[in-house]
């Protein structure tokens, strides 16, 4: 579904990824960790084309991300993507925030936008909070209506960018349950997350990012029971 | 050349009319300006009812066209007999006009300086007048400097309609040459060209300065 | 002091057509802004642009309506115009007038309140699939209208002031160009003046109590 071959980036100066390798098949759940600025965000912003790369290649589902003639706009309704801040939009309620794209961008009509944001707001558990403007949300429903929104789109792939670090604790495990849903009705995602027991507990696979490399990935098993990389190894006794 | 009956008499004409420009501008902002803090000083500490008369009175001279108030002012003394002249209805006038915003710039960098601070220098025995001047003067000129700028600015580009009095500042006089030359794109150029050059480098200098104190923040 | 009687029964006779003129005024404010908010945004997108052949003719329209008087801007419609074969009659040239300089002064609201915008507003727009023009009209605009109003609302005021000036170029339909005009028959200046600084101040007044109250309908969140 996704592959990532030899991708470099740097921004002006600083190298960010230098020379990532991923496979994720269809229904895949990929977590990555590391540490701060090893280059995790980046790597999904450049898989849904918002980051150009200077070195090699990313495709998903068949189409080439950075090729000279993708459809970028086609491409972002496959690929959905939810941020560390939620951005949601003010000045619509969250029904209209979850039917925008759908009706702008794939053209659909109002009622089927709404029936589709229905059921996708109802699947994150915001059914009674339709025509509610964002601001009177916590964080934790933010985020739960910014990824009904990324799923209104019916993307094949979905990724996370740390949607929990900004959330207050006791808002983080409704986010986390949602996201668990979604990896038992088998949606294809890459988590960027710092919550081990999440990456331990949900995915398929754990990579783990070091100074712009995946230095090490496996079964949740490997990576957290016996890490081969003494960098791991550093990482996770740091984090525990 | 370009082929136009403009004289450096004419120029000089027109330089005569910006400097009335100029004067009524700089009369009507140091007028203005003293009356403002006097009435900004007012009304950021005294009590907020007795002070309506001269609110409401500072408002009307908001939101009436300043083009109105020069002809009542005028018609006003007329009918008064005091027999003023056209150049000083125009700077009373310009200068009531200014003072209502120089108020509120006033107002605004009083209430600006936090009440923490003030009391913490009255706690230290200072005297009211002491604290004006030293805490809130300093302080408070920081936030109205980059607003009086402009409101000076505006009064330069305000000044203009003083030409209905009969008064000869820079755009009357362009009038005059284009009735006598037939030039009306050209001569409004050159007098565009020097109200521009008035405001832009003041503007500019405006911005600078705020932009620098914002960073010190 | 005063050697001279009020009239203020004719004042009050000529009401009927002083209002007949408030309602020219607030025509021609209403079309400089409307006119002026669509340039404004256009100009302000111009400025924000990477091509210096976008930016330049903006930042000279937006300078130029800054830095001269809005009347040098109406004589210039007026008279400058017609210099080049282009006549423009006194109601066009004040409107050419306020809407340029409206379009001037908004453009940099226009541009502050993008500023306050955060990019990932049209970011999180691009991610789900809109193209950089459907992102800035569904996302972006609504919001900077919204950080815009109270200075929107203040020019709306301003340009219905602004409209007094029309008399110096001949314009007799609106009210001061009305007042002025029955000023010239019955010289009552006082009294007929002072009738339309009323009008002035509570047509400004309700234009700004009405923008409140739009502000509270609209934007509820």
């Amino acid at each position: 579904m996704i592959e990532i071959e030899g991708v470099r980036k740097s921004f002006g100066a600083l190298d960010v990824l230098r020379g990532v390798d991923l496979g994720v098949a269809k229904g895949e759940v990929v977590s990555v960790i590391g540490g701060s600025g090893s280059g995790k965000s980046t790597l999904l912003t450049c898989i849904n084309g918002l980051e150009p790369i200077q070195a090699g290649r990313i495709a998903v589902d068949g189409t080439e991300v950075h090729a000279r003639g993708t459809d970028l706009n086609r491409l972002r309704r496959k690929v959905g993507i939810v941020f560390q801040q939620w951005n949601a939009f003010p000045h619509l309620t969250v029904l209209e925030n979850v039917t925008l794209a759908p009706r702008k961008v794939l053209g659909l009509s109002r009622a089927e936008a709404e029936a589709e944001a229905i059921r996708q707001l109802t699947h994150v558990g915001l059914a009674d909070k339709l025509s509610v403007y964002p601001s009177r949300l916590s964080g934790g429903q933010q985020q739960r209506m910014a990824i009904a929104r990324a799923l209104a789109m019916q993307p094949s792939v979905m990724l996370f960018d740390e949607v929990t670090s900004a959330l207050d604790p006791q808002l983080v495990g409704e986010v986390l349950d949602t996201l668990k849903l979604l990896a038992s009705e088998g949606m294809t995602m890459i988590c960027v997350t710092h919550e081990m027991a999440f990456a331990r507990d949900v995915s398929h696979r754990v990579a783990f990012f070091h100074q712009g490399v995946i230095a090490e990935i496996g079964p949740p098993e490997q990576i957290f029971g016996a890490p081969a990389n003494p960098e791991t190894r550093k990482f996770l006794s740091n984090v525990r | 050349m370009l082929g136009t009956a403009l004289t450096l008499n004419d120029l000089l004409f027109l330089g005569r009319g910006a400097l009335v420009t100029i004067a009524v501008t700089v009369i009507a902002v140091l007028g203005g300006t003293l009356l403002g803090v006097a009435f900004g000083v007012l009304r950021a500490h005294a009590n907020r009812w007795l002070l309506l008369p001269l609110v409401f009175l500072l408002d009307v001279f908001r939101s009436v066209p300043l083009l109105i108030q020069l002809i009542l002012g005028n018609a006003f003394q007329a009918v008064a007999g005091w027999g003023w002249s056209p150049f000083a209805t125009s700077c009373v006038i310009l200068s009531l006009y200014t003072s209502a915003y120089a108020t509120e710039i006033v107002r605004g960098a009083i209430e600006a300086v936090p009440q923490t601070t003030r009391r913490a220098a009255r706690s230290l025995g200072l005297t009211w007048r002491q604290d004006m001047a030293s805490i809130v003067f300093p302080m408070g000129l920081r936030v109205a400097l980059p607003s009086w700028i402009g409101l000076t600015l505006g009064v330069m580009k305000d000044s203009a309609l003083v030409l209905w009095l009969g008064i000869i500042e820079l755009l009357r006089a362009s009038q005059i040459l284009i009735t006598r030359l037939q030039e009306p794109l050209f001569i409004l150029t050159v007098a565009g060209a020097i109200y521009f050059a008035l405001s832009f480098p003041i503007a500019r200098l405006g911005a600078r300065l705020e932009r620098r104190w914002r960073e010190d923040d | 002091m005063f050697e001279y009687t009020f009239q203020w029964r004719q004042a009050f006779r000529a009401l009927p057509q002083m209002l007949e003129g408030a309602l020219v005024t607030l025509q021609v404010a209403v079309l400089s802004m409307a006119m002026g908010v669509a340039i404004a945004v256009l100009l302000a997108l111009m400025r924000n642009s990477s091509s210096p052949w976008l930016r330049a003719p903006a930042t000279a329209w937006v300078e130029v309506a800054r830095n001269t008087p809005a009347l040098f801007q109406i004589y210039m419609a007026h008279f400058g115009l017609a210099g080049l074969g282009l006549y423009l009659d006194p109601f066009t040239a004040l409107l050419a007038g306020i809407t340029f300089n409206n379009a001037g002064y908004l453009c940099e609201t226009f541009r502050g309140a993008l500023r306050a915008i955060p990019g990932t507003q049209a970011r999180a727009g691009r991610s789900l699939g809109m193209g950089a023009a459907q992102a800035f009209r569904l996302i972006v605009m609504p919001q900077m209208f919204r950080i815009s109003f109270p200075p929107l609302t203040n020019q709306m005021v301003w340009a219905i002031l602004m409209t007094s000036l029309g008399v110096t170029v001949g314009l007799a339909t609106d009210l001061t160009g009305v007042t002025q005009d029955l000023n010239s028959r019955t010289f009552r200046t006082f009294e007929l003046f002072a009738l339309a600084a009323v009008l002035y101040y509570l047509i400004a007044k309700a234009v700004a109590g009405g923008a409140r109250l739009l502000a509270w309908r609209l934007f509820r969140y």
